[in-house]
């Protein structure tokens, strides 16, 4: 396998996660609720995911399983911040604490177990194609579903009624409230949504990029996806590319490091926060249209008025 | 992410404080975690020591730890914690628990303190460190026969002396095989993210190198050896099950011995404040079994493994040669200790340059 092939490889693996668990969460903001739990939806989504393909020998289970997880805790925090109007932030945090802290529990026996790996596709003659084979059609099937996602919610925000009143809801809770639309399931749906693709994020680190489970795996990637969501102004295929962008610069910094050129590894090692946030702002440049993306009402609660 | 690591350990501490009410004439020894003891690696092969004592003494000694202890500020807090808790002997497992151990021990001269792979001693604070060393260069003199394309690729955490000291060990076995030996060096800035650890090994072996070797705390560099059909070595823990086609084998940390002792000190009223340096001849340090390599190169290492434990073979014997050709060391012996501790400078042989 030629270098080059090797390092495009490695950046689909390494970015797929951070976009699954950001597209999740972008729907979730764009409805209004800030939920900073998406690194401990990931954890408990990773371990659940392991645990489910370890006992029935079928990743794809895994997969399920860790969307479960991931929606069963999502459904959590819209319980708290939703219906019982809790602090999202405080509640967010909490979330993350709680996951990270449940999913060492669960796994603690899963600990020195190899796990089931998901398989990378192969279509035969189209994966054999030198170079763009294994690129194009020799990846898991998390990949095209982590791109089949963004595509679908770039649609259905912009395109469909649904994504109208979801905006909506976030926009501006009262007005939508006003014209009939229920704030409180869209947005139940919403982060429920969010905390499925947390888990599915989750169950790719278990299953996919490093198919072990290990306490604190997710190594802080669930935070990586809700910035990547801010600086993507909240615009789908912006926070797919931040996603790439952040993968393909960390992996490029690994690639330079052996050439001996003496540029600092923790440099390198800080790069791709830098280059995503200043690409990100960049191609924000347009302030009016950054503000019109930004839901207004996010984090803010809602009490529907009797 | 700071906050949220002191939250957790906050977190720990309270549900240690809710173990802790046992019958006092049990001796109680405690243990620091910086990593949580599920990371199959560092923190996981401290607890084995801690089990091991509980094994060994029965009702005698009541253990208790706390993991996830970030370093800095926070560890102080839960030194302390355990220090009021009863503790009577507290080892605190990270090099980054060094300041914390030393403040807190002031304030409890009674209570004894073991702070591992530090060099700040105190009248209760004793330091214990194991030579990692001496597995590398084993390591190296396999990856030396091994090898095809005489290229190991190397992933390493930060740029402290314990982590280029073996980066050295492990070049001077492999020279001590094939002169031409090239290793190549990326830094993940992390000691554990399976993530970023896979990353490197994948764009690694891209990059040439068929052997991967690893100075980060997770199994995910063997996996992907194992995934594309190269070879490896374990860290900290035997991690075979991994990558039974891949492990050539594992340097192994092994603190039960040292923690026994240490234990059985102060259980009989003879603990001292001491400087332990142990390695393959006290059993600190052991290389699991030799898989996966021909039946020469595997005698070759277990020949290795006999010659430092009886102090015929010392990996950095004199004169040792440093990157720009000066040499540090008398000639047929070995570096002093401190020396080792300070390294700052690769061998000659490593073609790359060393982060500041």
């Amino acid at each position: 396998m030629s270098e080059l092939l090797a390092i495009v490889l490695t950046i689909i693996t390494a970015s797929t996660p951070l976009l699954l668990a950001a597209i999740g969460e972008l729907v979730v903001e764009r409805s209004g609720v800030l939920n900073l739990g998406v690194e401990g939806m990931m954890a408990i989504g990773a371990v659940c995911g392991f645990g489910a393909a370890l006992a029935s020998g079928s990743p794809y289970l895994g997969i399920l399983a860790a969307m479960a997880a991931g929606a069963a805790l999502s459904l959590l925090f819209a319980f708290l911040t939703v219906t019982l109007v809790s602090n999202q932030v405080a509640t967010g945090l909490a979330l993350t604490l709680l996951g990270l802290g449940l999913s060492g529990l669960i796994g603690e026996s899963f600990v020195g177990q190899p796990g089931v790996k998901l398989e990378r596709l192969h279509i035969p003659g189209l994966s054999d194609i030198p170079y763009l084979g294994p690129i194009l059609f020799g990846q898991d099937l998390l990949v095209y579903a982590a791109l089949a996602i963004t595509a679908a919610v770039a649609y259905l925000l912009f395109r469909s009624k649904l994504g109208l009143v979801i905006r909506a809801v976030g926009d501006s809770h009262q007005s939508a409230h006003a014209l009939g639309y229920g704030v409180i399931p869209v947005r139940y749906a919403c982060v429920v949504f969010g905390g499925t693709c947390a888990g599915l994020a989750g169950g790719y680190l278990s299953l996919a990029y490093t198919p072990q489970w290990i306490e604190n795996m997710t190594a802080g990637r669930g935070w990586i996806a809700l910035a990547l969501v801010v600086f993507g102004s909240w615009l789908p295929w912006r926070v797919a590319l931040g996603a790439y962008l952040f993968g393909t610069v960390m992996i490029l910094g690994f690639a330079v490091q052996t050439k001996g050129l003496g540029i600092p590894p923790q440099f390198l090692s800080s790069l791709p926060y830098l280059v995503t946030i200043i690409a990100l702002v960049v191609i924000s440049g347009n302030r009016a249209l950054t503000r019109a993306n930004t839901p207004a009402c996010l984090g803010q609660p809602f009490v529907p008025d009797r | 992410m700071n906050k949220m690591m002191m939250a957790t350990a906050a977190f720990a501490l309270a549900l240690g404080i809710g173990a802790a009410s046992a019958a006092a004439d049990k001796l109680k020894a405690c243990w620091v975690y910086t990593g949580p003891i599920g990371d199959f690696g560092y923190s996981f092969q401290h607890d084995q020591g801690r089990k091991a004592v509980e094994k060994e003494f029965g009702d005698k000694v009541e253990t208790k730890y706390l993991e996830n202890v970030a370093e800095g500020p926070d560890a102080e807090r839960a030194i302390e914690r355990l220090a009021r808790d009863g503790c009577k002997i507290i080892f605190t497992t990270s090099f980054g628990f060094m300041d914390a151990t030393i403040k807190v021990a002031k304030k409890f001269p009674k209570v004894h303190f073991e702070h591992a792979t530090g060099y700040k001693r105190a009248k209760n604070v004793a330091t214990y460190n194991a030579r990692f060393y001496e597995g590398r260069y084993v390591m190296g003199e396999i990856a030396g026969k091994m090898s095809k394309t005489g290229t190991a690729g190397y992933i390493v955490s930060f740029p402290i002396p314990e982590v280029i000291m073996g980066i050295n060990s492990f070049m001077l076995g492999a020279q001590s095989v094939n002169p031409n030996f090239k290793i190549k060096i990326v830094w993940v800035n992390s000691w554990y993210d399976p993530g970023k650890e896979a990353d490197a090994a994948k764009v690694l072996f891209g990059q040439g190198a068929d052997i991967i070797v690893q100075h980060t705390d997770s199994t995910a560099p063997l996996q992907v050896a194992q995934d594309q059909g190269k070879l490896g070595f374990g860290q900290s823990s035997d991690m075979i099950k991994f990558a039974p086609k891949a492990q050539l084998t594992a340097n192994t940390d092994n603190w039960n011995p040292y923690y026994i002792s240490r234990v059985k000190a102060e259980l009989d009223g003879v603990w001292k404040s001491d400087d332990t340096w142990g390695g393959m001849k006290e059993g600190m340090v052991v290389l699991s079994p030799f898989t996966n390599v021909p039946d020469d190169v595997k005698k070759m290492a277990e020949d290795s493994v006999a010659k430092i434990k009886s102090g015929e073979l010392h990996p950095f014997t004199g004169p040792i040669t440093k990157q720009d050709g000066s040499t540090v060391g008398e000639a047929g012996k070995s570096l002093p200790d401190e020396e080792l501790l300070g390294m700052a400078y690769y061998v000659k042989g490593i073609d790359d340059k060393l982060p500041q």
